[in-house]
């Protein structure tokens, strides 16, 4: 590589020694902006894909339109590109003038990704309830309890056991995504090193807000392994 | 005596295949009842319709003064009071036996955690389990928890238990320590229907014996006679098919 002809450029503009220790401080606080994003997010979008994994399962007839509407709901959200919601909400809520701390695009972009999200991670609870065999809520039903009782004391704690792998990888993604918001005004990460990239003209900040990202994704992507790992080994013993 | 249970002309259909088919039965109170038959006769779906588990297409299901069937009832009130085992025994995985033990009667009844752990000890000691309460069902023999599924039956105090060849899925040699566990009940006096397919163990502990036979009563009556003297062509094949 270093004999390629660009070499010396390409290593002056993307992997500038300088410049990265100069910009590193100024990423990692702009990081913690894409953190605070992912942290608040992450709890919403629990609470919202559950309720539309339990929608999409009821069997009630009387609770149908519930079920259509988990239906199109995750049909809809999965369909877009992210990047086109976040623009979406993010450009044209705020653009109805709502008075001062409701149009910042802090919130829109959440909205956007919290609603994505919650698509891809309902349908994921719902493979997890659908994959806990009916004996389960037989025995618990011939027991007494309710239907709500079975659901959240047999049925989601045994449904979350075998999703948590598949869960795992939506936090990693969703922590990377979180720099989608970028396109839309919060100064976080991947907007900091653009800033520091016009500044510079170098491309330096990028690799360090890659290093960033890598020392966190990493470490979760290990965890979320080890889990898969113990998983397995809890099911052949 | 008193009838605990009383099964009037229930019938029972999936689809075109009709899977009980104007059955009635009593069992009174204390009784031990055997329901025997092939694999199919209707069994195990009469069991699941008792306990409302399955809806019937016809009929009543009397517990005592009510009807049970009636579809206007809430099942829940109606299901704490008849206990039933599953053949698969069907622990919750993910609580250990205390856990499994204790929740329906802390959610369904009431009870403090104290003293449904103390009921559940009480229960567990009685069967031989008391070193099992933290253990996690896959740790434990078919046996053990088997055992542990029916406890956790009791612990809901029913007035009727339901059990569903629940040794058909256990080893031979784990067999006896679970009909240790239903004679023992024999002998507290708890009204019992028993789908069973040991033949042996239906003509030692039950009052009473009937043959199912395409989700119909064919026969029924006392153990020294079904088993002796079948009056029924059917039920004649059948144990000569099953005792040969």
């Amino acid at each position: 590589m270093p004999k390629a002809p660009g070499w010396l450029a390409v290593k002056n503009s993307f992997f500038n020694w300088d410049i990265l220790v100069k910009t590193f401080p100024k990423l990692l606080s702009a990081f913690i902006v894409d953190l605070k994003i992912f942290l608040w997010s992450a709890p919403l979008i629990f609470v919202l894909s559950l309720c539309i994994a339990l929608a999409r399962n009821t069997r009630r007839p009387a609770l149908f339109p519930l079920r259509l509407f988990g239906a199109l709901y995750t049909d809809v959200l999965r369909s877009v590109p992210v990047i086109l919601l976040v623009y979406l909400i993010g450009f044209g809520v705020p653009g109805l003038g709502l008075p001062r701390p409701y149009n910042s695009p802090y919130i829109w972009g959440t909205v956007a990704l919290v609603l994505v999200y919650s698509a891809y991670v309902a349908e994921v609870i719902r493979a997890g309830i659908e994959s806990v065999h009916s004996s389960q809520s037989s025995a618990a039903r011939s027991l007494g309890l309710s239907q709500s009782d079975t659901m959240r004391y047999v049925v989601l704690p045994q449904a979350f056991r075998t999703q948590i792998p598949a869960l795992m990888n939506f936090v990693i993604a969703l922590l990377k995504d979180v720099a989608l918001l970028s396109f839309i005004g919060p100064i976080e990460i991947l907007r900091q090193a653009n800033v520091y990239k016009s500044l510079m003209a170098n491309f330096t900040p990028y690799v360090g807000a890659a290093i960033i990202f890598l020392c966190v994704t990493i470490p979760i992507t290990r965890y979320a392994d080890y889990l898969l790992a113990r998983q397995r080994n809890e099911r052949t013993t | 005596m008193k009838s605990k249970l009383q099964l009037k002309s229930v019938s029972k259909s999936f689809g075109t295949v009709v899977v009980i088919d104007n059955l009635s039965l009593d069992v009174a109170t204390g009784e031990l009842v055997c329901l025997i038959g092939a694999s199919g006769s209707g069994k195990s779906t009469l069991l699941r319709c008792i306990n409302l588990l399955e809806p019937i297409d016809g009929g009543e299901i009397w517990l005592d003064d009510f009807d049970i069937a009636e579809p206007s009832l809430d099942p829940d009130p109606i299901r704490r009071r008849i206990g039933l085992v599953f053949q698969s025994f069907n622990l919750f995985p993910h609580l250990n036996v205390m856990a499994n033990i204790t929740l329906a009667p802390r959610r369904v009844l009431g009870t403090g955690v104290a003293e449904a752990q103390a009921h559940a000890m009480e229960l567990l000691e009685r069967f031989g389990l008391a070193d099992k309460a933290k253990a996690y069902p896959d740790h434990l023999s078919g046996g053990q928890q088997q055992r542990v599924a029916i406890v956790r039956t009791l612990a809901m105090q029913p007035e009727l238990l339901l059990l569903d060849e629940i040794t058909s899925a256990l080893d031979p040699e784990l067999v006896g320590e679970v009909l240790d566990v239903v004679r023992a009940l024999k002998d507290s006096q708890m009204t019992m229907l028993l789908a069973t397919h040991e033949m042996a163990f239906a003509r030692e502990v039950a009052d009473r014996v009937c043959f199912l036979d395409e989700g119909r009563l064919v026969e029924s009556g006392l153990p020294s006679e079904v088993f002796t003297a079948p009056r029924e062509k059917r039920t004649r094949e059948f144990l000569a098919r099953v005792l040969s």
